[in-house]
């Protein structure tokens, strides 16, 4: 199982000193988190992408590709990739060329965007935000699967003998995820691929992902990519941690009063109880996090939110020692525990080139 | 035939729950032999978890049982006084946050409309305020709506027409519970199956035939249908 975290890139003033980070300093802390992400032992870092202030993190793959350069072993992901404003075939090179630089040490999460102007600013109609995550993404799919590209759609100009280069590495196109909160129909997108299904629980009750999750495990299936257990699935968090639980409580509430999205809502307390937060000691994190697993199953991804409301850089590094010293090494084992053999992992280059190899030696021998 | 009241008066006691409780019983009693229970929704209780329903984006818990409640109604009754010359911030924040929730969750339910002021000069917020917003909410709104003024508590008059109101709603609810909804049909049972752990009940379940509940996580559309309608020419 993978451990990770995710940013949104939010520039917050800090609500306990009244000082916003500028732009630099929220950059720079963003890959100083990702930095450190690697070195306390966790797995993956996605960053979001956003076309508007407070939020930095326009140029996904310029951050990710200067992360990777100093990185060895972090997988290097979105949260998410605009699938239905951004150029399929830019999204196909862009990451492309990424793969070739961090060594196959990437996938990507598409999602739609919750920013209503972006679509016109990027000349789209946010009307058709599904079928434009359901078209660019069907042509991306091609763009990385077929060396010549013949194709014609609706919201974009045809292509003729199109060649999108570099090609993916080895062969072997990045994972995808595909992020939906509310939309029933990216689970079944992401099911009818084959694809992974991030579901965004951070601010929804337990009954809502479960939900979701069960839709596209059971479409997973259905289109025959193994069993709904088979599916492959991640899931959001949203800690912060003292080693004394009042300790946390005490220093996260001022953030969390006046959070963007849920600020000026309903308590603290209210919102740990409906929602994925957990505020407290490492253990309370430990049990809140291993409670997914009862209703969205034996999973692959869990991504944390650590970095925002105004967080300085000091705490979410202070965050991210305790979540890779106390909190992963324990989920680690416990998610071991009774999984199943033929639950698997989340695909890495490693393990997709793996399988494109011995599909390839099966073709041949079907063929001698 | 499940009824479900709601009401958005603030006081306590409320003209407004007053009047919900006169249209609750006339229906009870126009549904006759057939078995009718009652349930009252007063929106004051439920004023900070749907204040935070806009701020969070999805209700607390009480306020999903209320949800679940008004979906599941086989006849619906709402009341609310009367403010600024409309229906209260309240009353049409409850709506607001219940169709951000399931934007089908009235779609084809019988709505009796009622409505409490202190002089009959606002009489008309049923068929300028209420009745357009139940047709947006794809309801069946019933054709007498009840206005009670303070004047209309000692006057002759009111009873009737909470009588007339009572036996249309009634009507509609008999009518609309006898018939089933056309549902897309799901390519498999794949779709279907999820459902069986779903948490939403379908409308009819006291006996009536079934009205099933239109819910987003149902009748999803096979993907390949998606695809084929973006095709060039298709």
């Amino acid at each position: 199982m993978q451990f990770g975290i995710f940013s949104v890139g939010d520039v917050t003033p800090d609500p306990t000193t009244g000082r916003t980070p500028t732009e630099r300093e929220r950059i720079k802390a963003m890959v100083a988190i990702a930095l450190k992400a690697e070195e306390v032992g966790l797995d993956v870092f996605a960053t979001g992408e956003h076309h508007n202030p407070p939020f930095v993190p326009s140029s996904p793959t310029t951050m990710l590709g200067y992360i990777a350069a100093r990185t060895e072993r972090l997988q290097l992901s979105t949260s998410t990739t605009l699938i239905t404003t951004n150029d399929p075939v830019k999204i196909a090179e862009d990451y492309a060329m990424l793969q070739h630089l961090a060594d196959g040490r990437v996938d990507l999460m598409m999602g739609r965007g919750n920013t209503g102007p972006v679509y016109p600013w990027f000349g789209q109609d946010i009307r058709q935000g599904i079928n434009l995550a359901i078209e660019n993404y069907a042509l991306l799919h091609r763009l990385w699967r077929e060396d010549v590209v013949d194709w014609e759609g609706r919201f974009r100009s045809p292509l003729q003998g199109f060649t999108s280069t570099p090609r993916p590495l080895d062969g072997v196109p990045p994972f995808v995820w595909h992020g939906s909160i509310r939309s029933p129909e990216i689970a079944e997108q992401a099911a009818y691929y084959g694809d992974g299904f991030f579901h965004n629980n951070i601010f929804w009750p337990a009954d809502h992902t479960k939900r979701m999750v069960e839709l596209y495990r059971s479409r997973y299936a259905h289109y025959g990519h193994g069993t709904p257990e088979q599916a492959i699935v991640g899931l959001g968090g949203q800690v912060f941690m003292r080693k004394n639980s009042q300790d946390a409580v005490r220093e996260f509430r001022p953030y969390f009063d006046v959070a963007p999205v849920y600020g000026h809502g309903p308590s603290l307390e209210e919102f740990t109880a409906q929602t994925p937060l957990t505020v407290g000691s490492p253990q309370q994190v430990i049990e809140k996090t291993l409670s997914f697993r009862d209703y969205a199953g034996d999973y692959q991804r869990q991504l944390f939110l650590m970095d925002h409301a105004g967080l300085p850089l000091k705490t979410v590094l202070e965050q991210l020692d305790l979540l890779g010293e106390e909190v992963v090494p324990v989920l680690r084992k416990e998610f071991a525990k009774n999984r199943p053999a033929d639950v698997p992992e989340a695909p890495t280059h490693a393990s997709l080139l793996g399988a494109a190899r011995k599909n390839a030696a099966a073709q041949e021998g079907a063929r001698a | 035939m499940r009824i479900v009241v709601v009401s958005a008066g603030l006081s306590v006691p409320s003209s407004t729950r007053l009047l919900g409780d006169r249209l609750a019983s006339a229906a009870v009693a126009a549904a006759g032999a057939d078995p009718a229970d009652v349930r009252v929704i007063e929106l004051r209780d439920l004023a900070v978890e749907i204040a935070h329903t806009f701020t969070n984006g999805f209700p607390g818990p009480a306020l999903s049982d209320a949800f679940d409640a008004v979906g599941g109604a086989d006849a619906l009754i709402v009341v609310t006084p009367v403010f600024s010359a409309s229906y209260s911030g309240l009353f049409k924040s409850f709506f607001d946050a219940l169709s951000s929730t399931d934007t089908e969750a009235l779609t084809g339910t019988p709505v009796l409309i009622a409505a409490t002021g202190g002089s009959a000069r606002h009489s008309l917020v049923l068929d300028h305020a209420l009745r357009p917003l139940f047709s947006y909410l794809r309801a069946v709104v019933v054709p007498t709506g009840v206005y009670a003024a303070s004047e209309d508590w000692g006057a002759e008059g009111l009873d009737a027409r909470i009588g007339r109101a009572a036996g249309e709603l009634v009507a509609l609810a008999a009518g609309t519970s006898a018939r089933s909804l056309p549902r897309q049909a799901a390519p498999d049972g794949a779709v279907r199956a999820v459902n069986g752990s779903g948490a939403a009940p379908g409308r009819g379940a006291s006996g009536s035939a079934p009205l099933p509940r239109k819910d987003s996580f149902e009748n999803v559309t096979p993907f390949e249908e998606r695809l084929a309608a973006l095709r060039p020419g298709g």
